[in-house]
C-alpha cells in the first residue's frame, strides 16, 4: 500500500494565474497540479500524491480561518499520511499560508507537514518549530533542487525512521533539544571549545544563541498638532512614468518625491509593486498611501504638518538585506529633517 | 524598514494586512489594515464611506504614535 501525500500550493503554482487570481478560495483537486506532479515523480512508488489544494495567498492571508475551516475539512476527509506544501521560496504571502496550513494540520490533526522556503520568508519563523521545512532559493528557479530534498524527507518520515539532526536530513533546525549519549562530560567538551578557539581552529558551539534583533519603541510624539508626519511606503507607489525606475519586486532602491503641492497621491501617482492585483490601488492610490486624509487633519490642524517628501519603494520579493538599507537611509533623511513621526504602509 | 526608521528614535506606525509579518519583523506600532491590493480603503464600499473608513485608519495611526508602548502593541 503507498502512503497518501496531499498537496497544497498557491494560486500560481496551482495555474489559476497570477495576483489577478491571489484572491481565489480554496479548491480541491484529485490530481496533482504545479509542483505536485514533480514531487511525485520522485516519491519512488512508497507513496503517491492523491489530490492538491489550491488556494490564493490574498484569500488565505486575509480570511485564514475560513481558508483552514474548508482545507482541515479536505484534509480530514482524505486522511493522508503527510501534507506537503510549497516551496514557497521568498515569497512572504505563500509562505505564510503554508505556515498557517502546517501549525493548524500538526495542531489540529497531528498529521505532519513538510514545506520548502526561503531562509528569509517570514513563514519559517511561523512554523519551523512544528513543520519540517526545507530550505530552498528565494525564487521558483530554485525547484529543481527543492523538490528532491522535499520528497527525501517525506519518504524519510513516512518510513517511521528517526529523523537525524537537521543537517544530516536536510531541513531546517526546529529548536528542540535532545537528549543524547556522548563521551566526553560537559566540562571538557567547553574546554576543548575554548582551546580551539585559542588556537584558531574551528569549532563548533552546542547551543548556538538566538540573535534578538529588537529595536526599543521611540518615544510617543508628545503634541501632534505641531508634530511633522512623513509618509513612507513599501506599496510601490511612484510618480506616473516611474521616473527613476524603481523595480516591481525585488527592489534595488527607493524613491524620495515632493508632494509639498499635492493634495492627495491621486492623479500623479500609481504603483509599480508586482506583488497585488494593481487595479484598486492606481484607481485611488491613497488607498495604499493616505496622503489624502494626512492633508485633511493638516487643515484641520490635528498634525502641524505632512513631510514634504514621500519615500516609497517596493516590498515583494525584496531582501531584508535592501530593507535595512533603505530603512537606514530613509531614516537618516528624516532624522536628520527633524520629522517627528512616521507612518509606513504595506501592502 | 520600519524598525530601521524607529531605531533612529522616530515614532512609526506600520499600517499592514499581514499583521504577523509585521509583528514578526518587529514594528513595535501596528494598525491592521483591510486589504493586501487596498490597504487603507474599499472598493466596495461609496465614496463617502471608504473615505470614512481610511480617515478612521489613519487616526488610528496617529493614535498609535502619540501612545508611549512598552511594546508590540496594535491600534
Amino acid at each position: 500500500m503507498k502512503y497518501k501525500v496531499l498537496y497544497y500550493v498557491n494560486q500560481f503554482f496551482g495555474q489559476v494565474g497570477g495576483e489577478e487570481k491571489a484572491g481565489v478560495k480554496p479548491e480541491f483537486v484529485r490530481k496533482m497540479v504545479g509542483p505536485a506532479m514533480g514531487f511525485n515523480g520522485l516519491l519512488e512508488d512508497k507513496a503517491e500524491v492523491v489530490g492538491t489544494l489550491i488556494c490564493g495567498d490574498n484569500y488565505f492571508n486575509e480570511n485564514k480561518q475560513e481558508a483552514l475551516d474548508y482545507i482541515l475539512g479536505v484534509i480530514k476527509e482524505e486522511a493522508p499520511d503527510i501534507v506537503v506544501a510549497g516551496p514557497a521560496f521568498n515569497a512572504g504571502r505563500y509562505g505564510m499560508a503554508c505556515a498557517g496550513l502546517a501549525n493548524a494540520v500538526i495542531d489540529e490533526l497531528g498529521i505532519p507537514v513538510v514545506s520548502g522556503m526561503y531562509m528569509e520568508n517570514p513563514g519559517l519563523e511561523e512554523c519551523r518549530a512544528k513543520a519540517y521545512v526545507v530550505e530552498t532559493g528565494d525564487s521558483a528557479g530554485g525547484m529543481r533542487e527543492a523538490l528532491p530534498k522535499m520528497a527525501a524527507l517525506t519518504l524519510k518520515l513516512l518510513s517511521g525512521q528517526e529523523l537525524g539532526k537537521p543537517e544530516e536530513d536536510g531541513y531546517l533546525a526546529q529548536g528542540r533539544r535532545l537528549t543524547i549519549f556522548v563521551e566526553k562530560r560537559g566540562s571538557q567538551r567547553a574546554v576543548d571549545m575554548l582551546l580551539a578557539r585559542f588556537r584558531g581552529e574551528e569549532f563548533k558551539t552546542e547551543l548556538p544563541m538566538p540573535v534578538f534583533d529588537k529595536v526599543a519603541p521611540a518615544p510617543a510624539i508628545k503634541d501632534l498638532s505641531k508634530a511633522t508626519i512623513a509618509l513612507v511606503t513599501s506599496g510601490g507607489m511612484v510618480p506616473l512614468g516611474n521616473p527613476d525606475r524603481i523595480q516591481s519586486a525585488s527592489a534595488q532602491k527607493w524613491g524620495r518625491y515632493d508632494i509639498d503641492k499635492n493634495v492627495a497621491l491621486m492623479g500623479d501617482y500609481c504603483t509599480i509593486h508586482g506583488g497585488f492585483d494593481p487595479v484598486y490601488a492606481n484607481e485611488i492610490p491613497d488607498r495604499v498611501a493616505p496622503l489624502d486624509i494626512l492633508r485633511d487633519y493638516e487643515k484641520e490642524g490635528k498634525i502641524g504638518g505632512v513631510y514634504k517628501y514621500f519615500y516609497t519603494t517596493t516590498g515583494t520579493g525584496t531582501s531584508v538585506a535592501n530593507a535595512v538599507k533603505f530603512g537606514q537611509e530613509i531614516g537618516k533623511e528624516l532624522k536628520d529633517a527633524g520629522v517627528d513621526g512616521v507612518i509606513l504602509t504595506s501592502t | 524598514m520600519v524598525k530601521e526608521i524607529e531605531r533612529y528614535g522616530i515614532p512609526i506606525v506600520h499600517m499592514a494586512t499581514i499583521t504577523t509579518i509585521s509583528v514578526s519583523v518587529g514594528a513595535n506600532r501596528i494598525v491592521p489594515t483591510i486589504a493586501i491590493p487596498y490597504p487603507v480603503g474599499d472598493p466596495s464600499l461609496g465614496e463617502a464611506a471608504e473615505h470614512d473608513l481610511r480617515e478612521k485608519l489613519v487616526r488610528r495611526a496617529l493614535e498609535g504614535l502619540v501612545t508611549e508602548v512598552e511594546e508590540v502593541t496594535l491600534f
